[in-house]
């Protein structure tokens, strides 16, 4: 019955070699609390194999880490009447709010065409836009304008070169996960690849939540928008008045 | 000191937001206006989304604004029935500016609609009160002169339903003040703002009130018609960021201490000329932003986000 252990094996995307990700997190769950001002993520991780290292091949390594998607509405100015007022728009399906790369050599070099549709690890394969309107002929260039804002903004960040190899086994990088995160699974995936091509992968997720008060203000706000808008009212009502209440007392 | 923002999902730099706050509240001390018109753009300048910053600005308006009106109070300078009919028609407005903002929040044309009517409102006001300011420097260099006619009869006072509001000393009809109002209202929900820079001269020059019961009485109302503009935001589109709101509010109140102090030592004429200049500058900035081809056309927001 030993074959029937092997039989998976058989369906690795390249055969002959059995690599393994054995892959870790300096943290599994981020906290947004008050005065959260960003985060840093190591990735590290060492290759597993029952055979000596390949020779006739470098070995490569990419990782990424994916904020939640969601859809994102991308407007374009132009001048209208005199002033620049945004006057068409597309609404792109699904874009994930981050998105960083680090890879041990240069992207192009190390990754080919087919496998990146395959897998979409490239920042343009996780833009998803299906239909844009009948009147907008030129859809691509508000894509790559999504993508340029968030590049502008760190949100979407590709780091070549910054996976560290060592003797072809043990590999990490260091993410920075900027301030303005927002809630979500966010999804870490480890490709390794010989020849531009997948030998293997592994995926894990990071749980990022608002934490404290900015969980229950947040909570508050959506569940109970009645009593949020009060209480907002009854904070600026008792800081007006305790403000002209100290302001008396200091001048008596 | 970073802080994070849970409504707006953003982090900002929580001594900024003093800073900011602290601004506004000193120029509120100094000028006595509730400072919402300026709040709400330099929070779209630090970043913030407008949608919240709207919402958040009218909810740090009704701060400054309570602080201030208690001193009014005191002073008797409050027309509380002129301020009820104001704020009915406030009421009325502040509702009908909330659908308005909200139709076109969907359309994507809001940040626009938000911009043009600062532009406008801004520059009208600060344009009025430039050259009003400097003719009263003029006139006081030049010496006395005979004092203005009050109790000009215009087309206001020929209206129905004329009611005696005693403090203010008038006899004339709700309409005008419901109109006020109204007009006030649409705006304090659209731009964030209380409006008292707009609702002080209509009260002077419009429905004739003696200047020392406008500034109570246009606080009066103001603190309502944002508390419930405040309200209505956080309850249809949960955009209030109380986060945002008491850092501001605290900036705010301390600023406005300062502000008045710095105030009592400064004449009346140069204040004004220092306010409509500060105006006509933010004005400027906005129609710049409006008319200058923007280096990056393309702008994108979340569905479902702010």
């Amino acid at each position: 019955m030993r074959w029937l252990v092997l039989l998976p094996l058989l369906f690795l995307p390249h055969p002959g070699v059995t690599e393994e990700v054995v892959a870790g997190l300096s943290q599994n769950s981020i906290s947004i609390t008050a005065n959260f001002d960003g985060s840093d993520l190591l990735i590290y991780g060492a290759v597993k194999r029952e055979e000596p290292i390949p020779q006739n091949s470098l070995l490569d390594v990419i990782i990424t880490v994916e904020g939640p998607s969601e859809p994102v509405v991308v407007r374009r100015k132009s001048r209208s009447m005199g002033i620049w007022i945004n006057t068409s728009g597309v609404e792109i399906d699904r874009a994930p709010s981050f998105y960083a790369v680090a890879t041990s050599r240069p992207l192009a070099d190390i990754l080919s065409q087919t496998e990146d549709l395959r897998r979409r690890i490239s920042t343009r394969q996780m833009i998803r836009s299906v239909g844009a309107p009948t009147e907008i002929t030129d859809s691509a260039a508000f894509t790559e304008a999504l993508i340029r804002l968030r590049e502008r903004d760190a949100l979407y960040v590709l780091k070549e070169n910054t996976v560290e190899l060592k003797a072809d086994t043990l590999f990490s990088t260091d993410f920075d996960l900027p301030a303005d995160l927002i809630e979500g699974d966010y999804r870490t995936r480890i490709f390794l690849l010989r020849d531009k091509k997948l030998v293997a992968s592994e995926e894990t997720s990071i749980d990022v939540r608002k934490v404290g008060l900015e969980r229950w203000l947040f909570d508050l706000s959506r569940q109970q928008p009645v009593i949020y808008g009060l209480l907002a009212i009854v904070l600026a009502l008792v800081a007006g008045w305790a403000a002209s209440a100290a302001f008396r007392l200091i001048r008596n | 000191m970073q802080v994070y923002l849970p409504i707006a999902e953003v982090s900002v730099n929580a001594f900024l937001l003093f800073g900011l706050g602290g601004i506004v509240g000193l120029l509120s001390g100094l000028f006595g206006v509730g400072g919402g018109f300026l709040i709400t753009p330099l929070l779209f300048f630090i970043g913030i989304p407008p949608v919240v910053a709207v919402a958040t600005g009218a909810n740090q308006v009704v701060a400054s604004s309570v602080s201030a009106v208690l001193a009014h109070l005191k002073r008797k300078t409050v027309d509380l029935r002129m301020g009820t009919v104001l704020l009915a028609g406030g009421i009325m407005g502040s509702a009908l500016g909330i659908w308005v903002f909200n139709i076109l929040s969907r359309q994507g044309q809001i940040d626009v609609v938000v911009q043009l009517s600062y532009v406008i409102f801004l520059g009208l006001i600060g344009a009025l009160m430039f050259q009003e300011s400097l003719r009263t420097l003029r006139r006081s260099r030049a010496g006395p002169v005979a004092p203005i006619k009050r109790h000009q009869h215009l087309w206001v006072h020929n209206l129905p339903f004329k009611v005696k509001f005693r403090t203010s000393g008038l006899y004339i009809s709700v309409i005008p003040p419901l109109m006020v109002g109204l007009l006030v209202g649409v705006l304090a929900a659209i731009m964030g703002v209380g409006g008292g820079f707009i609702m002080v001269p209509a009260m002077i020059y419009l429905l004739g009130m003696p200047t020392k019961v406008v500034i109570g009485t246009s606080l009066f109302q103001i603190i309502f018609v944002t508390g419930f503009t405040t309200f209505m935001h956080a309850a249809t589109n949960n955009s209030v960021d109380l986060m945002l709101a008491l850092f501001l509010i605290i900036g705010g109140v301390v600023g406005a201490q300062i502000g008045s102090q710095f105030a009592a030592r400064l004449k009346a004429e140069q204040l004004r000329i220092l306010l409509a200049l500060l105006v006509l500058g933010v004005c400027l900035k906005l129609a710049l932003d409006l008319l200058i081809e923007p280096s990056e056309l393309y702008s994108a927001r979340p569905v479902g986000r702010f």
